[in-house]
């Protein structure tokens, strides 16, 4: 029976992701975004805690590994709410709080999100507790990832994988990181795989550390493979050159963490309009839900149209999760998600800050910092074009040849 | 017995079956221009609104019957239940084989043919909001389901989609506010065959139109109102046997009033619009219309009369869902069959990247719409989802029918290909208030 609402049973989880929001991350978030680089020690014991809550909550987990695809169904034919939908639920309240520390928390890599996403069992267990990192993006290679050029050649029992990788995301801080490599060069995306590389690899070799407009607490790294040798166990997925599979593998990652990203949005444009109502409010502006909006003053009739993208962008992310927990195709819907909530977020902070004017701009407030944040989200994990481009060649059924 | 049973058992297997019909007979609607040249000399020189039948009650009730309200979810789901799915599919072959081959026509027209309205009489559309006990069909009351239905429907055309479900408006106020005489004497009518023609009207001919604060009045004469002001875009006003008219209760805030047809001082005046013209709009003018205290309903409460107005932005939601949708699955073929520079227009980025904007803003729609119908069904407050839901089709709906509009470039601007008439149509549904409900 169709209903949007949150699910009761996901309640105290949201409860408490918003607790930490609250009590851990907001005090902290001008902190971090002074000291870039430095790092948020207030964090580990955070760590610790979610961990905890995830195993207390088995398969309702707040973290990135929540995105594991479960293959059991509810059994009766009903619907079923799990891990991916808590997930997302969980990362909107702790995006509320702050996106650049939920960026930095230990073991809630997107590299996590990679592993859970296509690691087989062996390896999700032998990963389980480590935290990674995602290095995909080259200096020539971003939005086209296929075209990365750091390569991985089997020598023995080891891969040995050169090139540069950037904009990783927690590489410094990270235990590991999935890297990207491609087998051959000349059998394009099929060749590439994802690779395990453990930071203390002495193949591995942290160039430097960005210095970005926002989600300056979470480190952004880039890095030179030279020679760096791999056990042939840690690349994740077949090690086969399946051409007709092509990109699937790889790509099978983003389906499950372009929802999370969406999510990260969803709680960063929150934050912002909850601020900007609260200053509107003080100011005696407030939105009168049965009058039209043309109607009444032009900050309320504002107010109101950033309340209606905010909803779009947060049912639209559910949809994605819910479907990926009841085992439907998402690929489409999680560019959806990705595309409004991404969108609309930037427009969503931006807006607000221009409408709580000095209050807006000046760091004595949050939304300054909100609004250079939130930018990244409509960028990494596919920019708003390539959502854009994967939806479109999907409902026009073309290939990556004929709309380029 | 289930809610698709007795459904079935009532219309909608004839529904379904009608599907498979050839196009009714357009007849009545092959000559556009002398119904235009009719219509115009007609404009503007009221008439009395029809004289209609009257209504009494034929059962007495002892306190109003009240459809149930389904159980509530305790999870988040986006499937529709099986019987919505029936409904979904026997509305989408109905609309698809009835509505949008006659859209046209209908359009330049302004007006449905009677043959498709009493059509869709017999299928049960004026019936979806009665009590059982009453005659109707549905044990429970779902405006989830009501937008689902709405959805399809404009999907094969918006103009008629809303011919077709205004009389359901009136059935679904009465049944939702209605006291027990009321109901007893209006409701009975709409389950037959030869249903009424009825329209609920809120909206008024004036900028910056607030439904909370009205123009027209009721002002308390003795026991009963005398009602004054104009009523703009009613659909199917010159026909309409029964209304539910908004009006400012002096001194009380705005409330609804049951209106017959025949009653003195009520006329009517054909209204053309840019879109939704299929409903064949009109002004409803009253001027000193007395009536006793039975016609008001909901007893002027400010709850009954928001939400009354919430549901009807839920259904003009609905309608532009199944108009946007209309837009998205005509522009992708078109787009991949149109050639320029050698290629497939869809090869160009900014051609496919209106497209994909057109299906986030869609679904995005989409969901906010279900959202503000499912709380509605759950009795949480849904104020501010139907604002959400409107705003996001006075927006986004707008900018989809420009896109297919631009999309087809010269081809979209000409009544040779429908996207002109969505155009007009979604921005009709961002307009209109009342009329319909869900």
């Amino acid at each position: 029976m169709i209903n949007l609402e949150i699910p009761s049973k996901f309640k105290p989880l949201v409860g408490q992701a918003h607790q930490v929001a609250t009590e851990i991350f907001r005090p902290i978030s001008r902190k971090y975004d002074l000291a870039e680089h430095e790092y948020p020690k207030e964090l580990d014991a955070l760590a610790a805690l979610l961990d905890g809550m995830e195993d207390a909550a088995a398969g309702t987990g707040a973290g990135a590994a929540g995105v594991r695809r479960s293959e059991a169904s509810n059994g009766d034919g009903g619907t079923r709410n799990g891990s991916n939908l808590s997930t997302v639920l969980g990362v909107m309240e702790l995006c509320w709080g702050d996106v650049g520390l939920l960026l930095t928390m230990p073991r809630q890599g997107l590299g996590n999100s990679a592993i859970a996403s296509v690691a087989d069992e062996e390896q999700a267990a032998r990963y389980a507790g480590k935290w990674a990192g995602m290095a995909i993006t080259e200096p020539e290679a971003g939005s086209d990832s296929a075209a990365i050029r750091t390569t991985a050649e089997l020598d023995g029992d080891e891969y040995v994988l050169n090139g540069e990788k950037i904009y990783v995301t927690s590489g410094e801080r990270a235990d590991m990181l999935v890297v990207w490599a491609t087998l051959d060069r000349s059998q394009g995306r099929a060749a590439i795989k994802s690779f395990v590389v453990h930071r203390d690899n002495p193949g591995l070799k942290l160039d430097r550390l960005e210095h970005k407009l926002g989600i300056r607490a979470s480190d952004t790294a880039a890095f030179i493979l030279n020679d760096c040798r791999v056990p042939k166990e840690d690349l994740l997925g077949s090690p086969d050159i399946d051409t007709k599979k092509s990109f699937s593998g790889a790509m099978q990652t983003f389906d499950n963490t372009r929802p999370l990203v969406a999510a990260m949005a969803v709680g960063v444009a929150r934050a912002c309009i909850e601020e900007t109502e609260k200053h509107l409010a003080a100011a005696g502006v407030e939105v009168d839900y049965d009058r039209p909006a043309a109607s009444q003053s032009a900050a309320a009739a504002e107010l109101l149209d950033l309340q209606a993208n905010f909803e779009a962008a947060r049912l639209l992310t559910m949809q994605a999760a819910w479907m990926a927990d009841n085992s439907k195709p998402n690929s489409v819907q999680a560019s959806l998600s990705k595309a409004k909530a991404g969108r609309s977020a930037t427009d969503i902070a931006l807006r607000c800050v221009k409408l709580c004017g000095s209050l807006g701009l000046a760091e004595s407030e949050l939304l300054e910092k909100w609004a250079r944040d939130v930018k990244i989200l409509d960028l990494f994990e596919g920019t708003q074009q390539i959502q854009q481009l994967i939806i479109a060649r999907q409902l026009l059924g073309k290939s990556s040849s004929e709309l380029k | 017995m289930s809610v698709a049973d007795r459904s079935m058992g009532i219309g909608l297997k004839a529904l379904r079956g009608l599907a498979g019909w050839e196009v009714i007979d357009r007849a009545g609607l092959r000559k556009p221009v002398e119904r235009l040249i009719y219509e115009s000399s007609k404009n503007g020189f009221r008439t009395a609104a029809t004289a209609g039948r009257t209504f009494s009650a034929t059962t007495k009730l002892g306190k109003p019957a009240r459809q149930a309200k389904p159980s509530a979810p305790k999870l988040f789901d986006l499937e529709p239940d099986d019987e919505q799915q029936m409904l979904q599919e026997a509305f989408g072959d109905f609309a698809a084989e009835q509505l949008r081959p006659i859209a046209q026509d209908a359009d330049a027209a302004c007006a449905a043919p009677p043959e498709l309205l009493a059509q869709t009489n017999e299928l049960g559309a004026a019936m979806l909001g009665v009590p059982e006990q009453l005659g109707g069909a549905m044990t429970e009351r779902s405006a989830v389901t009501a937008v689902l239905v709405t959805e399809k429907l404009a999907h094969g055309d918006m103009g008629l989609a809303a011919a077709i479900l205004a009389p359901g408006a009136v059935s679904t106020a009465i049944s939702l506010w209605g006291d027990a005489d009321q109901q007893a004497r209006y409701l009975p009518p709409f389950t037959e065959d030869e249903a009424p023609a009825a329209a609920l009207a809120v909206l008024e001919p004036r900028v910056l139109f607030d439904p909370f604060e009205l123009s027209s009045t009721a002002v308390r004469s003795g026991d009963g109102f005398a009602l004054n002001g104009v009523k703009s875009l009613v659909p199917r006003v010159v026909d309409a046997e029964l209304f539910v008219v908004a009006a400012q209760v002096e001194g009380e805030g705005p409330a609804l009033f049951i209106l017959e047809s025949a009653t003195e001082g009520l006329s009517v005046e054909p209204e053309p619009a840019m879109g939704v013209r299929a409903a064949a709009t009109g002004r409803l003018v009253l001027e000193d219309v007395t009536v006793g205290a039975e016609a008001l309903l909901g007893g002027a409460s400010r709850e009954v009369y928001s939400e009354c107005i919430q549901r009807g932005r839920i259904a003009w939601a609905a309608l532009a869902l199944g108009t946007a949708r209309a837009v998205l699955d005509y522009v992708i073929p078109y787009v991949n069959e149109r050639q320029a520079f050698g290629e497939p227009i869809s090869h160009r980025q900014a051609v496919a990247f209106t497209v994909s904007d057109i299906a986030i803003e869609l679904e995005g729609m989409k969901l906010t719409t279900y959202r503000a119908a499912s709380r509605a069904d759950q009795g949480k407050s849904f104020a501010k989802e139907a604002a959400i839901a409107r705003q996001l089709v006075v927006e986004k709906g707008m900018q989809i029918g420009s896109s297919g509009v631009q999309l087809l470039g010269g081809h979209g601007y000409v009544k040779e290909y429908p996207v002109e008439r969505w155009y007009r149509d979604l921005r009709s549904a961002g307009v209109m208030e009342g009329a319909l409900l869900v």
